[in-house]
């Protein structure tokens, strides 16, 4: 087999612009980082407050957030972007102005509200798991000393539960790097697309395809160090769990 | 100050409670025993409405806790309960417990609760613990915090559920003298407990629990000398003999 | 206020079924390959042959940093011409479904190692030392005690990850296969329905991951009782 292997290709000017095809890269990169930051910041409040509403006493409430979760995690990830980008601006009030934004904003929205749906089903999990391990006690205790149920929640077990749950969160937040790569699909230039746009353009598949490996690979080192890091922080002197 | 009226309560047809009736004046020391499974944490835990109740009535300083209308909140902020498991939030420090319902329930500024924090760990002899976090303390040490912190919001009385049973054996009495202080000191005690010099030293009466029905409510004196009934014999001769 | 219209559904019911034998044709090649093949990565995992087991725990740690579809993009269009350029096939020869298969194979036996060995992890020291005490070897305790447990505890784990798998298969979207999800969008653009394509293709997901996690759950009670 004959490759003629060209990594300089990445310092050659790109068809659109002054930008070089390494520019390309790094602007599909601040997408990938953005669009996933933004989606985690949403799955982590609706998470958290959908996994509260599993474990509050009232068999209606939870029943109701049982079935949030059971939705988002029944359904391809694939699927669900694309009800949202191509079924619900029809069928919802709002989608008109919807469709008028630009094609770019679009799919962001798009995207960051399917990832952050789609993760907050299972920091939900979590967050009800975290909140269920803890002693029964604490809540009864905090409540004894007066606090109402949103302070107890607020001060007494969502600070122990996510501490506990730093491990699985770590891996639901590498995941939303991961499959913020699916949104390539709906035309968003994220990192993945912008890797398949450089094969088109230059015919070196191999070169831009190991770009992009190993850049994702570097965001998940890079978030691996520093969830360690917050793991070590959160660790709560002398309770179990803390090695 | 509080009185328990024909409170009844029910998992599903499983009846906890039968018609438990009871009334504590302000200073009394009350000891309630019984079997295990026999009720006893529940009926305290249905005074600070912790617990629900189906039937009855019980009144705390002259609010219904069964009411809907009652605020729980506040009603809990003015009853101090000790765990049998502490319950201290593991990831505060001491002084932070002590702080954390004084400042977000009582509305006190942090300076005020802290100096309040440290008398009360003063009187319970741990003033030197207030930077650790209760995973560093040993469990005698962190029921007296615990209780140091139901102190904290000047509570009108205080529920003990079981607070020594959890505890080594070493560890007891350390617990018990701050309980006897507190009584010694005038504040109006439910202790649920099984440690019946406790009872003696300090109780005014003891309730004894069977299958959810007080069975016995008598003064301290009458009870140990002649319990009336055999269940309540059986089972002090079998806790006296441990 | 949208109108809709359902009536393309009905006669595409034979494509779409086809696009299902697809999916569920990837998951099974995907489950099973991906189990064995976990194992096997989970055993060299434990090897006291060292460079094997670093080779096994880089390959698990490789696919696990790299997202699925970039997976599925490296066996969709640099493996089959890779592989053409090296036998010389002919360039017309549709390697897609095969791509697919394999490339599902062994994305999932990454993860799947990784629950293994978690399971693994769960047989007690006990267990093994009492194997070796008998006059076991490690390979003889590693077979005859250590996995038949490890399984019993990961059966739910495992089933867990089949549906996630399952769902994972409508990711062949980026070759244009049409598996189901595939095969719905293609009708839908075909007929201009994609609402009620997607809509479709979303509820038959749903009720079919939900019965299976349901399955897995009643599964999983009556193994802890």
């Amino acid at each position: 087999m004959s490759y003629h292997w060209n990594w300089s290709v990445f310092l050659q000017p790109a068809p659109s612009g002054d930008a070089t095809y390494l520019d390309w890269m790094l602007s599909g990169l601040q997408v990938t980082v953005a669009l996933s930051l933004a989606a985690w910041a949403m799955a982590l409040i609706l998470g958290a407050l959908i996994g509260v509403l599993r474990t509050v006493p009232g068999k209606s409430i939870g029943r109701g957030a049982a079935a949030y979760v059971e939705v988002f995690r029944n359904i391809p990830l694939l699927a669900q972007l694309f009800i949202w980008y191509f079924v619900l601006p029809e069928i919802l009030p709002g989608g008109t102005e919807f469709k008028q934004l630009n094609p770019m904003a679009q799919q962001f929205v798009a995207a960051m509200v399917c990832l952050g749906f789609f993760t907050s089903a299972r920091v939900a999990e979590q967050v009800r798991a975290g909140i269920e391990s803890l002693p029964r006690g604490q809540r009864a205790a905090a409540l004894a000393l007066g606090l109402t149920t949103p302070q107890t929640y607020r001060y007494v077990l969502l600070p122990m539960a996510f501490r506990i749950i730093v491990p699985p969160l770590t891996s639901e937040f590498l995941n939303i790097f991961k499959n913020s790569c699916v949104c390539s699909t709906i035309g968003l230039l994220e990192l993945t697309a912008q890797g398949r746009q450089l094969v088109d353009y230059t015919a070196q598949p191999y070169e831009s395809f190991i770009a992009v490996t190993l850049l994702y690979m570097a965001i998940n080192a890079v978030v691996m160090l520093l969830m360690r890091e917050l793991e070590k922080r959160a660790r709560v002197p002398g309770h179990i769990g803390s090695r | 100050m509080i009185s328990l009226r024909n409170v009844s309560k029910y998992y599903g047809d499983f009846r906890v409670l039968a018609d438990c009736s009871t009334e504590v004046r302000k200073g009394e020391v009350i000891v309630v025993c019984g079997p295990s499974g026999s009720g006893k944490s529940t009926l305290i835990k249905c005074v600070n409405g912790l617990e629900p109740f189906q039937r009855g009535e019980i009144i705390v300083d002259g609010v219904s806790v069964g009411d809907r209308k009652t605020n729980l909140s506040r009603l809990r902020a003015r009853v101090g309960m000790v765990f049998q498991h502490f319950e201290l939030f593991p990831h505060m420090t001491v002084a932070e417990n002590l702080v954390i319902a004084q400042t977000k329930v009582l509305g006190r500024r942090r300076e005020e609760a802290l100096a309040k924090g440290t008398k009360l760990l003063e009187r319970v002899g741990l003033e030197d613990q207030a930077d650790k976090y209760p995973g560093a303390l040993s469990g005698g040490q962190q029921q007296r915090v615990a209780i140091a912190r139901a102190l904290c919001m000047d509570p009108i009385c205080m529920l003990f559920d079981e607070p020594t049973s959890a505890l080594d054996p070493e560890m007891i009495n350390e617990v018990l003298d701050v309980m006897v202080q507190l009584a010694k000191d005038g504040m109006t005690m439910i202790v649920v407990t099984h440690e019946m010099g406790f009872a003696r030293k300090v109780a005014q009466r003891v309730i004894f629990m069977d299958h959810g029905r007080i069975v016995e409510d008598d003064q301290t004196e009458s009870f140990f000398r002649s319990p009336r009934s055999a269940r309540a014999r059986q089972f002090l001769s079998k806790i006296l003999r441990d | 206020m949208y109108e809709y219209d359902w009536s393309s559904i009905p006669g595409a019911l034979p494509f779409l079924a086809h696009g299902m034998r697809v999916s569920l044709e990837i998951t099974a090649v995907a489950i099973v390959v991906g189990i064995v093949w976990g194992t096997m990565l989970a055993v060299l995992r434990l090897s006291s042959v060292k460079p094997l087991a670093w080779l096994a725990a880089g390959y698990v740690n490789l696919f696990r940093s790299v997202p699925l579809v970039m997976v599925l993009l490296w066996f969709f269009l640099i493996v089959p011409q890779f592989l053409q350029d090296l036998f010389n096939l002919g360039r017309a020869t549709d390697t897609r479904l095969v791509s697919a298969m394999v490339g599902f194979a062994l994305f999932e036996a990454a993860y799947y190692s990784e629950i293994i060995r978690a399971g693994i992890h769960s047989v007690g020291q006990g267990q093994i030392a009492a194997a070796h005490a008998l006059g076991m070897t490690r390979g003889q305790a590693l077979r005859l005690v250590v996995l038949p447990q490890a399984f019993r505890n990961m059966v739910p784990l495992l089933l867990t990850q089949a549906i996630i798998l399952f769902q994972d298969t409508s990711l062949v979207y980026v070759s244009a296969l049409a598996d189901f999800f595939g095969a719905a969008y293609k009708v839908g653009e075909r007929d201009g329905r994609i609402v009620e394509l997607l809509l479709f293709a979303g509820a038959v997901y749903f009720v079919l991951c939900y019965a299976a996690s349901r399955l897995v759950r009643r599964l999983q009670r009556r193994a802890a009782a």
